[in-house]
């Protein structure tokens, strides 16, 4: 599997070392070099050596989401820290390159659910925290 | 006409001014700014006409009354919150007009690839008026219907050019397009099969989208 990951925070440079890491090609798309930095210190080796693909660049441009292979891959995950970036750049992953499996994090539940009703996959950690301090404190 | 409820999200110059235009037509207006010191400036002309929060949050939009407003136009400094301000307006609150403004021109594609239209970009629109004054191969946009897929060109013929100096009958022009009016010596008129094109001529093409370069290269010389 070809996964592009958008935003390499902490969530997305998780995902991205257990992704390479269980054999499958991996593309990383940030702005701030400091993130490959991460994905390195994660690995305990250089992130390329390992295999993986980094392109230094803003989500929205076309340029910079060809660069990191995104007509090729095959999951797209948006997890950048702004939701509305994670929004807008997923649907492109939709419409304009035809992903097949696009997944996006939006902290906003309201939101996620209302653009997952709309076809899009989300992720939301805020209702997963909810939920999980809900059940914690009133034992729901 | 009654007036409109016209909900704008982003206090900013634009939206500052626009909400002050509107209110002087007579129109109801909600402005929403996400800035608490903007919102506090604002807020001591335009008072109850604005609300402090962020537009791209469905909670504010519902206490803005989106559900009743006409119009819901984003001017906020930030493409993607104008873009997604307006997806929610129209295709959850079903508002029937929206427009964006799109801050950054390579965006605009990805307004209308989300079928948020009209996108008003002023650097796009100032980059078109700079064509116009100082056109580049002698060819000026005169208008743009991407729609019905049809434009509008004017250009200079330039001398040795291949159209220079042949009966328009004889210029080999591309299937989609067709010269509609010469201009020449401040005379305007429509050409017939035998007139002449002549250098330093201005011509006006009309055309199918994307003909621009075969068009150029017959009329301008050096492309």
């Amino acid at each position: 599997m070809f996964l592009l990951v958008v935003g390499a925070g902490r969530v997305g440079s998780s995902v991205a070392t257990s992704a390479l890491r269980a054999g499958h090609t991996v593309s990383v798309l940030d702005e701030d070099p400091l993130s490959h930095e991460r994905l390195d210190v994660e690995l305990g080796t250089s992130w390329e050596e390992a295999g993986g693909r980094f392109t230094i660049g803003t989500a929205l441009e076309l340029d910079a989401l060809i660069e990191s292979g995104i007509e090729n891959a095959d999951i797209f995950i948006a997890s950048t820290n702004g939701d509305n970036t994670n929004l807008v750049v997923a649907q492109l992953a939709q419409l304009r390159f035809e992903v097949p499996r696009v997944i996006a994090r939006i902290l906003d539940p309201r939101r996620a659910a209302w653009y997952a009703e709309q076809g899009l996959e989300t992720i939301c950690p805020t209702q997963i925290a909810i939920e999980q301090l809900e059940k914690a404190a009133l034992d729901l | 006409m009654a007036g409109l409820y016209v909900i704008i999200a982003g206090a900013g110059k634009v939206g500052w001014n626009l909400a002050r235009e509107l209110l002087e037509r007579g129109d109801e207006v909600t402005v929403i700014e996400q800035d608490r010191r903007r919102y506090l400036t604002v807020e001591q002309e335009l008072e109850h006409a604005v609300q402090y929060g962020d537009a791209t949050e469905l909670w504010v939009l519902e206490r803005a009354g989106i559900q009743r407003a006409d119009l819901v136009v984003a001017v906020t400094g930030d493409d993607e919150d104008n873009l997604l301000i307006c997806q929610v307006a129209k295709e959850k609150y079903l508002c029937e007009r929206i427009i964006a403004r799109c801050n950054n021109p390579r965006n605009l594609d990805h307004f209308k690839l989300l079928g948020i239209q009209p996108a008003v970009s002023a650097t796009d629109l100032i980059l078109r008026l700079i064509e116009h004054e100082v056109p580049r191969y002698g060819l000026v946009h005169l208008l743009d219907l991407p729609e019905e897929r049809l434009e509008i060109i004017e250009l200079v013929v330039g001398e040795g050019a291949e159209a220079a100096g042949k009966l328009v009958s004889d210029v080999t022009l591309p299937d989609g397009a067709l010269i509609i009016s010469v201009l020449r010596d401040g005379e305007g008129f429509v050409p017939k099969a035998d007139t002449v094109v002549e250098a330093g001529d201005e011509v006006l093409v009309v055309l199918d989208p994307g003909l621009e370069e075969d068009i150029t290269r017959l009329f301008v010389t050096g492309v």
